[in-house]
């Protein structure tokens, strides 16, 4: 069913084939039905806790991290987040885990034809995968098919389909055009999309449905290249045509006005908007506070330099060694700022960054059942228009044409009760979702918090330490 | 940065009450702060037991001008005058805040606000306390303290500097930068310096002098982008209690207390910025000055030297056309011996400045550190309760 293009969004071209694929009930999980998934979201809850654990260990390994690896230190080199899936009701219990972990980004080939590939590691007991650990190669483009492709399949009953992560085509000329793999040349970009890339995939399979979607599957473990996905290029002509899709997507978001029925909708329509503004504000301050952080690093190890420098023309053999413990020191902190930056970066803005892209999520599928709505009504102004032609047509005594004219009011009556089903069961499922989402968000924003102030104490009790040692310096001067 | 010496030479001892100088009060008018200078003294040569005078800081320069062209103290190191007041960096912040107050709330506004506001009277503190510093070194300096310039300063109730400005440089006060560098190239290329110890000095306090600048100005610049770091805080904590304003459910609670963590970090956040300025920027500060006056007093040293010499020059051309023998004699001596006590004065001078340094590096040093400790420590704390009150919300 997912071999249709998504249909042009303009109200008059509506497809009406459509319709018919929709009974299919959807290419949703063979096991979707509505009490498990009821039964799914509490235990998603459940499990969600569970993935604190192991946030004392990484800890630890940022304390061991040597200086040269501390501005690439990712925050969250592993750690657990697990997701249940539908099963869990048949399987009767919330042991299923499913771990992912991208690493290794290496560049493949030369020049301007050279790519990223990325490691997927995954760790699960699902039983519905081949095996239990398993790794494939990925580049990025492949991610953005597997989206497009969820997408595709998905985001029209209503579900909402983590975003992947955006291109950034500047960054990735860079990359194109480095000659070595080393030097910050950009590995701060690889980094940063490592990470994105890494949370995209968690967030997918954290959803009970996507999990088990067969593309899905098949990108984690299959170990065989994928076929290029072109259309994924920004300036490929599916690209452009993509484009032009979504400005008139935009347009009819725009001018469309919706006559809601159910408060539900445009109550969490405003909620939505609201969340979104202030997150962007909060995510522009955090970035504001990352960048100064940063310059603050730098001008540290100004300090320590001139500390340095002094040391050596100090004539006093006391005060010389102190200066030079203080340069040790102030170099040291430089490494705590740098790291605190970072933790300031990967745990809290890019957080927020991801909730933008899934709020943004979230209108979609609002939109669609908007979409659903325009079709039902469509349909209905259709119904009555055939209703009319058939009186008509019978009143003029055209007895030909009458029966033709009874045939298509039977046709529309269908299509009217379908579109009608079409949106009732969009609304329900984007409830569902929403509740799901909601749940997440929650869980995802309390764990956050926490992960960021334990690492913002752990570098305070650093800096302690630091100054600790140099204080028994200062004080043997003279 | 008080400098009261340990070193016996040249300064009064602590408990000496006879001539007490302190800055009372101090106001901030537009472009000028006028400093009340109050004098306590059992010395006689005053007038009354306890007075004061209103001076502005030209006046301090006068004060310190006088010292410096004045042969009798040539062997010393004159305390460094205070440097000019400066509000501008602060008053641009204030006004640059002004303008933006539209596109914050209220509450983040009044929070910057607050936070320039203190920077301020920071600043204006910090040069109260230069300005003091200044004087207490001259008040406690057995010397120093008899100069009739510096009674002036203290007890005349008129303007000092009623002159414009132009006329104090055609009064000799030709003392700056400007006129010392050229003179060091001028002496160090056609003078030979007889000691080598001060030729050695020279240079290490030249150098000296350079990376003390140079730490002041990074020192200076790592604290103020601390600051900025704190302040960023500010809007933080504000866009938080704003998320949960609109974010009713589980979460409101959640992200107040996280806000309240941040804003309380912010506070802390600043402090270490603050103490890092006073304790190891203003140190370095110091001493840059101070060092540049031990370099001036070497120049003068070494002019003296100049001078010695060509009085020998001038004898010996006398003794050669025999003529004026006797007061090309005398103006050798005294040259001679004007050389040697500068030169004395000046090591013992030289060693004093290094045992300052010493002290007050090391108590800056220790002080630093403390505080950082203190303030890590704190904020450390501080998220230890945030997460305990986090994880009771979970």
């Amino acid at each position: 069913m997912a071999d249709s293009v998504e249909p042009p969004p303009l109200f008059e071209n509506v497809d009406m084939k459509r319709e018919e694929a929709e009974d299919d009930d959807l290419f949703e999980s063979a096991v979707q039905s509505q009490p498990s998934a009821n039964l799914c979201l509490e235990e998603d809850g459940h499990d969600l806790l569970n993935g604190d654990s192991d946030i004392g260990e990484e800890i630890d390994k940022l304390m061991l991290n040597d200086k040269s690896e501390m501005e690439n230190v990712p925050i969250n080199n592993q750690s657990t987040i697990a997701t249940p899936t539908m099963e869990e009701v048949e399987a009767e219990g919330g042991d299923q885990f499913i771990e992912i972990t991208i690493t290794e980004p290496q560049k493949v080939g030369d020049g301007m034809g050279a790519y990223m590939a990325y490691r997927v590691l995954t760790h699960t007991n699902m039983p519905f995968f081949k095996k239990r650990e398993f790794a494939v190669m990925r580049r990025f483009s492949d991610f953005l098919g597997l989206h497009d492709k969820l997408t595709e399949k998905y985001l029209k009953v209503g579900r909402i389909i983590p975003p992947a992560p955006e291109k950034n085509v500047i960054g990735k000329a860079k990359i194109k055009m480095a000659q070595s793999e080393q030097a910050g040349n950009g590995s701060d970009f690889i980094e940063r999309r490592r990470a994105a890339l890494e949370r995209y995939l968690r967030r997918t399979s954290q959803h009970p449905v996507l999990i088990v979607d067969p593309d899905f599957r098949e990108f984690l473990e299959c170990d065989i290249e994928l076929p290029k996905a072109t259309n994924t290029s920004a300036l490929s002509g599916a690209g452009v045509m993509r484009f032009i899709n979504k400005v008139g997507e935009t347009v009819n978001k725009i001018t469309y006005k919706m006559e809601e029925t159910d408060p539900w909708f445009e109550n969490k329509l405003v909620h939505v908007e609201g969340l979104e503004n202030q997150l962007r504000k909060l995510h522009y301050n955090v970035e504001a506070m990352v960048s100064y952080r940063k310059e603050l690093a730098n001008l540290t190890n100004g300090v320590s330099r001139s500390a340095a420098m002094l040391s050596v023309c100090e004539d006093h053999n006391l005060l010389s060694r102190a200066l030079s413990q203080l340069a040790d020191t102030e170099e040291k902190v430089e490494a705590v700022h740098m790291e605190q930056a970072n933790t300031d970066f990967y745990i809290l803005c890019e957080m927020l960054k991801d909730y933008l892209g899934l709020l943004g999520s979230v209108r979609d599928a609002f939109h669609e059942r908007t979409k659903m709505f325009q079709l039902w009504q469509h349909s209905q102004q259709m119904l009555t228009k055939k209703r009319e032609a058939k009186a008509k047509l019978e009143l003029q005594g055209r007895t030909d044409k009458v029966d033709q004219a009874g045939v298509e009011v039977i046709e529309w009556e269908a299509k009217v009760e379908r579109s009608q089903e079409s949106f009732d069961r969009i609304s329900k499922m984007i409830k569902l979702e929403m509740d799901r989402f909601e749940k997440c968000r929650i869980q995802d924003f309390k764990v956050t918090f926490i992960k960021y102030l334990e690492n913002h104490m752990e570098h305070q009790a650093q800096l302690v330490k630091y100054w600790d040692d140099f204080l028994p310096e200062a004080k043997a001067i003279a | 940065m008080g400098d009261r010496v340990m070193g016996d030479d040249g300064t009064v001892s602590l408990t000496d009450n006879s001539l007490i100088v302190d800055i009372s009060d101090a106001l901030s008018e537009k472009d000028k702060v006028k400093f009340t200078v109050h004098t306590r003294t059992t010395l006689k040569n005053f007038n009354k037991p306890e007075f004061h005078v209103v001076r502005q800081h030209e006046e301090f320069i006068w004060l310190h001008d006088r010292y410096e062209e004045n042969p009798v103290y040539a062997g010393y190191i004159i305390p460094p005058p205070p440097p000019r007041p400066n509000f501008d960096a602060s008053r641009e912040k204030l006004q640059r805040l002004g303008e933006g107050e539209g596109t914050m709330t209220k509450e983040e506004f009044n929070k910057m606000k607050q936070e320039l506001e203190a920077e301020y009277l920071a600043t204006f503190k910090k040069t109260v306390a230069m300005h003091e510093v200044f004087l207490t070194r001259l008040a406690s300096h057995v010397m120093f303290r008899e100069d009739e310039h510096l009674h002036v300063f203290l007890e005349f109730d008129q303007d000092l500097c009623a002159r414009p400005r132009g006329r104090f440089q055609q009064f000799g006060g030709f003392v700056k930068s400007l006129g010392s560098t050229t003179d060091q190239y001028y002496l160090n290329v056609t003078v030979r310096d007889v000691h080598d110890f001060f030729e050695k000095q020279m240079n290490s306090l030249t150098e000296y002098h350079g990376k003390l600048k140079e730490g002041t100005v990074k020192t200076d610049k790592m604290t103020e982008k601390h600051k900025e770091v704190a302040d960023s805080y500010i809007k933080i904590s504000g866009g938080l209690v704003q998320l949960a304003n609109i974010d009713p459910g589980p979460l409101d609670k959640y992200l107040m207390k996280v806000a309240d963590g941040f804003e309380k970090a912010r506070k802390l956040e600043s402090r270490v910025a603050s103490d890092e300025d006073l304790k190891l920027a203003d140190t370095l500060r110091y001493y840059m000055r101070d060092s540049q006056a031990a370099m001036a007093l070497l120049v003068r040293r070494l002019k003296c030297l100049a001078t010695y010499e060509a009085a020998n020059r001038a004898l010996e051309r006398a003794r050669q056309k025999n003529k004026d023998i006797h007061a090309a004699e005398k103006a050798q001596t005294e040259a001679c011996e004007r050389f040697d006590s500068i030169s004395t004065q000046a090591k013992e001078e030289l060693l004093d400045f290094k045992t300052r340094r010493l002290h007050a590096f090391r108590k800056s040093l220790i002080e630093l550190a403390e505080l950082e400790i203190k303030h890590a420590r704190t904020q450390q704390d501080l998220f230890k309760k945030s997460l305990q009150n986090l994880q009771e919300l979970m």
